[in-house]
């Protein structure tokens, strides 16, 4: 069965280039980077060429990129490390619908000794910017927001936040995980002083994460060992997926344009099928300002792991908020957060595509679904309700 | 992604007995789109008033729909005895299996047969009994009591993924773990079912009780103990060998020999020594 894979925010394909420049890097140039002979220094040359690739997609400096096990560590690392060169100040802001790597480690903080403001979001998971700035105090000692929502692919303003946030003089973050490449980031514009990002949202590989660090923001390692990424991260570097995050990044700059366009029409024409072809579905997120190639759509009166599992059978792979695909018993954070009603929140799911995604494999999902939908309401005892409500 | 056995799969892409009957003896309906799943079930009875079809409609995961699907299935030709013995560990095995995460769909089947039956015989629909101890997804005491016991559930996880108590806010965690420690200790909470002792099961059971637990450890001290009545609550008793001549036997009596009834039997015994 052909797999149609339309969950490029849960991770990606890695690009045969990609793949191509970490192979030799296994068993053919084997070297440490920090050793002293050729064999080594010819592996640390091509991490510094890396570092470069990454540095110019973000318009930062080579000097300014330090390599991560993943996003999650470089989210940790970011948020610790504010926290511990700031150690009078005892509050964070975060907003309700970051990533668990974000969520959690504030959620840890609030319950070891911090004070930390969750920033709401509206119906459309527009954050309530007033509420933030209005939280702003003089102990806060960093704020973390993420550029654009995994789920929903809301892109929050983080050029006009971060600046008010510098004024303050309070650290500002960004988990930037789902943005790279698929909207214009330059650093050196916003007042961004860390920023969170990954390999394999972007065909990079997996373990792989970068942890850009604005040049004078106070810093303290995460992890502490060897002198590697400047006494910023200690440990061997990850060489071969350096390479291959480095390249992924360097061709994503080439695919701007395509994310933006040819990736957009086939997420908008997804969009607009499904909703002309099913009624009582509803679109969660901004449609103004989202992410190029991100879908979040709530079916009423079914739930989403069903959907998704009938989709499975016709090798169609996405995501659900619902409370039963995680294990939880409760429906995503975030789509709790954007107040999405329970008729739709547990029906809700999200497409993500790729470069690497055709019309066809549009047209076969935009085929597939509305039977399944409509099977799946039939058994559902409250499709005739709604029915007989109106 | 979920481990489905393939009776699971099977019963989720092509499930049985989908659809509501219209003229129904029977009509249960449990769970709600809040919780994230929901079943409504309907049931026809034919000659010798067995069932002769069953229906459902189920808002859910694929388990859910599969445990419904199962449901309809088992309890087809079942009399309502038989049907009304149905546990959700008989669909959790007719399905093969399901996801320890995922019982709490085969709780709701039981759940909806329960309350069809109900509805079938007219009783008003049962109210909320006990007190709400998950407020997220409002189960209370009894209900959890109720999977503990059935399932020989022992961790807060466990009554989680049974009922689903405790898997919102976490804010009852550590009720829930009260609740499981008193099943599992010494069950104090089982008295109030013993409310309803026959006279004939309550003497039996502390005539048990002196035999087995009682009178061994007094025996160790050279004493003794008789069960000479019971009156209603009352149980008198005469103490033989050394404790009845010791002066501390009074404490024993009410410390020891009441204590001790009180929790196994009943908790409205009264223990009197006859003179």
């Amino acid at each position: 069965m052909n797999v149609i894979y339309v969950d490029n925010n849960a991770t990606t394909m890695v690009a045969p280039e990609v793949l191509d420049e970490m192979l030799p890097y296994f068993n053919e140039f084997y070297g440490n980077p920090s050793s002293m002979h050729t064999f080594g220094g010819n592996v640390g040359r091509k991490i510094r060429e890396a570092r470069e690739k990454v540095a110019i997609i973000l318009g930062a400096a080579p000097e300014e990129i330090v390599f991560t096990s993943c996003g999650t560590e470089s989210d940790s690392t970011a948020i610790r490390a504010a926290v511990l060169s700031n150690p009078d100040k005892k509050h964070i802001i975060t907003t309700r619908v970051e990533h668990p790597a974000v969520k959690n480690l504030c959620e840890y903080f609030s319950k070891n000794g911090f004070r930390v403001t969750f920033v709401p979001v509206d119906r459309k998971g527009r954050l309530d910017i007033d509420y933030l700035y209005e939280n702003l105090t003089d102990d806060t000692a960093i704020v973390s927001i993420m550029w654009a929502n995994n789920e929903s692919g809301t892109i929050f303003p983080i050029e006009e936040l971060s600046k008010t946030v510098k004024e303050r003089e309070i650290v500002f973050h960004t988990d930037a995980v789902q943005t790279i490449g698929k909207i214009p980031i330059d650093v050196s514009k916003t007042g961004v002083d860390m920023l969170s990002l990954s390999g394999h949202k972007l065909h990079g590989p997996k373990g792989i994460g970068v942890l850009y660090i604005r040049k004078g923001t106070k810093f303290s390692p995460f992890i502490i060992g060897g002198h590697q990424e400047g006494g910023r991260r200690g440990g061997t570097e990850n060489v071969a997926s350096i390479i291959g995050i480095g390249k992924a990044f360097e061709l994503a700059k080439e695919h701007l344009v395509k994310e933006n366009t040819r990736v957009k029409n086939l997420r908008d024409k997804l969009e607009t099928e499904i909703l002309k072809r099913i009624p009582n579905t509803i679109i969660n997120g901004d449609p103004e300002n989202r992410l190029p190639n991100t879908t979040n759509i709530s079916f009423e009166y079914v739930e989403g792991e069903s959907i998704l599992l009938m989709m499975d059978e016709f090798g169609i792979c996405a995501s659900s908020g619902s409370a039963c695909t995680s294990g939880s018993l409760e429906p995503s954070h975030v789509l709790r957060a954007m107040g999405v009603p329970f008729t739709a929140a547990h029906g809700s799911i999200r497409f993500s595509l790729s470069i690497y995604n055709t019309e066809e494999e549009i047209d076969f999902i935009i085929e597939k679904l509305p039977p399944i939908i409509e099977r799946l309401r039939e058994m559902s005892p409250f499709w005739d309700e709604s029915k007989m409500t109106g | 992604m979920w481990e489905y056995s393939e009776k699971v799969k099977d019963h989720f892409l092509n499930p049985r007995n989908v659809g509501v009957i219209d003229d129904a003896d029977g009509i249960g309906e449990v769970g709600s789109l809040a919780c994230g799943d929901a079943l409504k079930l309907t049931f026809k009875l034919g000659e010798n008033r067995r069932i002769k079809d069953a229906k459902f409609q189920t808002f859910g995961c694929a388990s859910a729909i599969a445990s419904s699907s199962a449901l309809t299935e088992i309890i087809k030709g079942l009399s309502l005895r038989e049907a009304e013995k149905i546990t959700n560990e008989d669909i959790v095995k007719y399905l093969g299996d399901l996801p320890k995460e995922k019982m709490h769909c085969s709780v709701l089947g039981r759940d909806a047969l329960e309350q069809a039956i109900a509805n079938y015989r007219g009783e008003t629909e049962k109210k909320v009994e006990g007190e709400i101890v998950c407020e997220c997804f409002g189960v209370t005491d009894l209900e959890i009591e109720r999977a503990i016991k059935e399932n020989n559930l022992s961790t807060i996880e466990d009554v989680t993924d049974y009922v689903k108590a405790g898997g919102g806010c976490g804010n009852c965690h550590e009720r829930i773990q009260e609740i499981i420690d008193s099943m599992h200790g010494k069950e104090p909470r089982a008295k109030r079912k013993s409310e309803r002792l026959t006279n004939i099961k309550k003497i039996k059971l502390i005539e048990e009780t002196l035999d087995r637990e009682i009178k061994p450890a007094l025996k160790k001290d050279g004493g003794d103990i008789e069960l000479i009545d019971v009156d209603g609550n009352i149980v008198l008793v005469k103490l033989r060998g050394t404790c009845a001549t010791c002066s501390a036997s009074q404490v024993t009596l009410k410390n020891y020999v009441e204590t001790k009834l009180r929790e196994l039997v009943t908790s409205e015994l009264v223990v009197e020594e006859v003179q």
